[in-house]
């Protein structure tokens, strides 16, 4: 009897549209705006690339040891250097980074000895071109630049 | 495959997928069908294959960590756990005390997730557009604390071979305890939209039966062995990275239908939420890496690993011969193994109990064509 009356009243149904109006609040909101209100990432977020520089002189903290390269799982940095005669060390010339192709897993950033790269918190890595993924020296020291959209 | 049922019917073949909604991924279904009724299926799979095997043998060990996050995608975690004790067990090392803790709360709060993301699923596909909001809503704050602890969300990467790159960061713990406070209550409030709601139990009740001898026939693990009423919990079974410590019950139902998987999941996520509390209140101070060199070369050996993943028996199955590289490295993954049991779930039901079914197996097409 009890379970006809409860049939025939929706009981079930209801318990479960209780638990939706439960939710109808403004102050249960979820969802974020995304390009009017930018989220915020965690601290450890592994994003773009950058290579640091050495904010006292301008010059950049990577010696060009080329363990970044040797560390990546897809192969995708190529490491550039000169030896200079003068100081008889090695220096940086070039630094290609193919985000097209990096799983953002860290590996790199482990492996650097001298802190240089980086994975930075910056999510929005889209391009127009291919070719765009592709970064060189200067995009890596000055970090990306995604066109920012105002709503 | 039976003769048609009607003299005059003809049978009618019907392609699901690759692009069907339901099935979760890049799978394909062949049906064979009688009007509604069902008489045979076939699976072509293979579609998100990208020879994750084969890149094992021409990356270093430690590089192709990643790669595994990337078989079960929705289970990163539990992928590199299965991993990194395989290889922790060819090296003869094991990860110190504290680290084994962290890892069993993270892989805990992955379990959560996986099962949030196919509650979900699983009742969008039968018709229930509530829920989805919710498991997602409750799954973004585990993600979070993934972000917080490793920098990603998804393909994680959290792990190391020998233990843990990252210190847990402030406040862990209290953001673990506070995810598992607001957790629990938002469990019965899915049982209370889903397990007496009509409409749910009419389509799940006594559809996509597997019953406990036809389960241990196809290898099937899991949730879905353990819905046929077979107490088989890796964790229990042969326990890793301390899982003897925790104290937990492996949840069982007798009838091995889709109801009762749902039943089972749903009691497997109260269960992580009581590891997890047990864990987060006894990390051990300590070393976070065991004693695993820069270089990781392990002797000439072979070693398998098996852990309860959200979805089954995920084993690993590592060949070295002696340099940095793999020489062989075979998955064992749960949907793989899962999804055959799909022929003899669903032959004889309707087609609409194929989706039913397919959502109950929670198949990840990744971990599936690997
Ligand atoms: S994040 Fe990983 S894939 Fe990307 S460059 Fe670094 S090591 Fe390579
Ligand atoms: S590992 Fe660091 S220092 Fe070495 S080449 Fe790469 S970025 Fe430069």
């Amino acid at each position: 009897m009890r379970n006809l009356l409860k049939k025939i009243f929706l009981v079930d149904l209801f318990q479960g549209l209780w638990v939706t109006f439960r939710y109808q609040h403004p102050r249960n909101i979820y969802t974020e705006q995304y390009p009017a209100e930018r989220p915020k990432v965690a601290e450890r977020y592994r994003g773009a690339p950058r290579l640091n520089i050495n904010p006292d002189n301008g010059e950049t903290l990577c010696i060009a040891c080329n363990l970044c390269a040797l560390a990546c799982p897809e192969a995708l940095i190529v490491v550039g250097s000169e030896r200079n005669e003068a100081t008889r060390r090695k220096e940086l010339t070039t630094f290609t980074y193919d985000t097209s192709r990096c799983m953002f897993c860290g590996l790199c950033e482990d492996a650097c000895p001298v802190d240089a790269l980086e994975l930075t918190q910056d999510f929005e890595l889209a391009t127009y071109t291919r070719e765009g993924q592709i970064w060189d020296r200067q995009t890596l020291e000055e970090g990306p630049r995604p066109t920012q959209y105002k709503c | 495959m039976p003769d048609s049922t009607f003299l005059d019917s003809t049978e009618l073949v019907l392609n699901m997928g690759p692009q069907h909604p339901s099935t979760h991924g890049v799978l394909r279904v062949i049906l064979k069908l009688d009007g509604e009724k069902v008489m045979g299926t076939e699976c072509v799979i293979g579609y998100l294959h990208r020879g994750v095997e084969k890149i094992a043998e021409n990356r270093t060990w430690a590089q192709f960590n990643p790669y595994v996050d990337r078989m079960d995608y929705v289970a990163a975690i539990s992928n590199g756990l299965g991993y990194c004790l395989a290889v922790e067990k060819l090296l003869n090392v094991e990860a110190p005390p504290r680290a084994q803790a962290v890892r069993v709360i993270l892989t805990e709060l992955n379990r959560i997730a996986s099962h949030l993301l196919w509650l979900g699923t699983h009742a969008l596909d039968i018709g229930a557009i509530t829920p989805v909001f919710y498991c997602l809503r409750e799954r973004e704050e585990a993600l979070k604390i993934f972000e917080n602890y490793c920098g990603a969300r998804l393909t994680t990467h959290a792990f190391r071979i020998g233990g843990l790159l990252y210190e847990t960061y402030e406040g862990f713990e209290r953001e673990v305890r506070a995810f598992c406070d607001m957790f629990l209550p938002k469990v019965d409030e899915y049982e209370e939209l889903l397990t007496n709601n009509r409409i749910w139990v009419g389509r799940l009740r006594n559809v996509g039966i597997l019953n406990a001898d036809e389960c241990k026939e196809y290898g099937v693990t899991g949730p879905v062995l353990r819905a046929a009423g077979v107490k088989w919990d890796l964790r229990k079974a042969q326990p890793y990275s301390g899982y003897e410590k925790y104290e937990f019950d492996i949840p069982t139902r007798q009838n091995g239908d889709t109801y009762d998987r749902y039943m089972v999941r749903m009691e497997e996520m109260r269960q992580a939420v009581r590891i997890m509390r047990q864990a987060v209140d006894a990390i051990p101070e300590g070393a976070i890496m065991g004693k695993v060199g820069k270089v990781i070369k392990p002797a000439v050996g072979e070693a398998y690993v098996s852990i309860e993943a959200p979805k089954g028996e995920l084993g690993y199955y590592a060949v070295s011969d002696g340099s940095t590289q793999p020489y062989r490295v075979r998955v064992r993954p749960p949907s793989f193994v899962n999804l055959q049991a799909l022929d003899r779930m669903v032959r004889g039901g309707l087609m609409a109990d194929v989706v039913a079914v397919i959502g109950t197996l929670d198949i990840v097409l990744g971990e599936v064509d690997r």
